[in-house]
């Protein structure tokens, strides 16, 4: 390491945005992308599959069985098992977190619809709601809280899981740690490591404020 | 399928210093020292802040921040700045890895306690610490044991970047197959992964079954 500064300055003005796929700005973006779509697919069907488990308690602990195993797969593995179906593209790195998501979300919304206290199911009932109808103005915005929760422990993860992509060439920011560990100068990781925790930050402030929007009648 | 009969199959694969049972070793060591040194730091910790109340705030936010720290960075930046004599490098990840799920378990555990539970412990003439570790620590032992669960399954599953700057671990079979397009060898790396953090979660489902008082479980 010798006089070499932790963080240079001028490479990081120099390198923010070249308009190469290289330069901080584009692999933030691509960091973005490859760090949403899965947390959003894995809601999209975390819903259906959560509403199933709540509503038939036999399909639940099947779920969450296979929901562990997936969760105890080591990213990078599956990554490259990826490759040999997607080859190389974002969608090698989108699929595997998209499972990831899932193994969060399930439990999370299956907790949401069954916190929700019998009275109130019944209330709905007896007010002439139909299943749907109970479903989408009654249970489902109860349930906010819990799923919510687990919505920002699946996007925190998300962002902070993608770059290990970068060992098989698509990592959004994470090829910043590869690059820094390969020329063994130190600039790049910090500036990785900063820009993912700001990035992380930003979106579970987002989901916060989504709750507090979602959720009036809990703002005491 | 094949790929793994291969790699069990391989005499090669279990001999020698980067053979099956030195490799498995070896991540069985990481992984057990980084998870007991976070439980030393985030048990005591979520406890005392669960029990007083007092930084909660400043703890929920930072651990939900600490998730998103990203493994890889952490590990290629603690690797340059102090070199891979030993194996701290990999320990300090790791362990980051596993504060945060076992800090928030162990504080939400103790906070969750029924208001009245305590009220009646102080009114038996209990002291704070005695209410602490007689009453809070046994109901919410289930919480904290998920919590090392979950930071269990995280912590054998993330420990095969160490691999990457060139440390042991099952993650050399992933790594070193990725390198010389040996796919057997990096499935089956990932299958011992994947049997390993199953394991770990079996040991930790048994360890509540036997540690959790029949009373508390009984209250759930």
């Amino acid at each position: 390491m010798g006089d070499e500064p932790l963080v240079r300055w001028d490479w990081i003005w120099r390198n923010w945005d070249t308009g190469r796929p290289d330069s901080i700005l584009a692999l933030l973006e691509s960091h973005v992308v490859m760090a949403f779509l899965p947390v959003l697919f894995g809601l999209l069907l975390a819903l259906p599959l959560g509403l199933a488990s709540a509503r038939w308690r036999w399909l639940y602990q099947p779920t969450v069985s296979v929901m562990n195993v997936v969760y105890s797969l080591p990213s990078i593995a599956v990554f490259i098992v990826m490759l040999a179906i997607t080859g190389l593209g974002q969608a090698t790195v989108i699929v595997p977190l998209t499972f990831y998501s899932l193994a969060i979300l399930i439990p999370a919304v299956v907790d949401g619809l069954t916190s929700i206290p019998d009275h109130v199911r019944n209330s709905a009932v007896a007010m002439g709601f139909t299943p749907l109808r109970r479903l989408v103005r009654v249970e489902l915005p109860l349930a906010v809280p819990v799923v919510l929760a687990g919505l920002r422990v699946a996007t925190v993860s998300s962002i902070s899981l993608v770059s290990v992509g970068a060992l098989i060439g698509q990592g959004g920011l994470g090829y910043l740690f590869i690059d820094g560990w390969q020329r063994q100068f130190t600039t790049p990781i910090v500036v990785g490591i900063v820009a993912t925790v700001l990035l992380a930050v930003l979106a579970d402030g987002l989901l916060v404020l989504a709750q507090r929007l979602l959720t009036p009648w809990r703002r005491a | 399928m094949n790929w793994l009969i291969d790699f069990f199959s391989n005499p090669a694969n279990w001999s020698g210093p980067g053979g099956i049972p030195v490799r498995l070793l070896e991540h069985l060591e990481f992984s057990v020292v980084a998870l007991l040194m976070a439980a030393a730091v985030a048990i005591p910790l979520g406890l005392w802040v669960g029990h007083t109340g007092r930084g909660s705030l400043v703890v929920v936010v930072s651990a939900n921040a600490a998730r998103a720290l990203p493994t890889l960075g952490i590990l290629v930046l603690v690797v340059l700045i102090i070199g891979v004599g030993s194996t701290w490098p990999v320990l300090i990840p790791l362990v980051l890895l596993a504060v945060p799920p076992i800090l928030v378990n162990t504080y939400e555990g103790v906070r969750g306690v029924d208001p009245d539970l305590r009220d009646a412990a102080y009114g038996m003439g209990l002291r704070g610490p005695q209410v602490l570790f007689k009453v809070l620590v046994p109901v919410a032992l289930p919480l904290i044991l998920l919590g090392m669960r979950l930071a269990a399954i995280q912590v054998v599953a993330t420990a095969t970047v160490a691999a990457y700057v060139g440390l042991g671990g099952l993650g050399r079979f992933i790594m070193d197959g990725l390198a010389t397009k040996n796919y057997t060898i990096t499935i089956g790396g990932a299958f011992l992964v994947v049997v390993l953090a199953l394991a770990a979660q079996a040991g930790f489902t048994l360890l509540s079954r036997v540690a959790v008082s029949p009373g508390v479980r009984q209250f759930r």
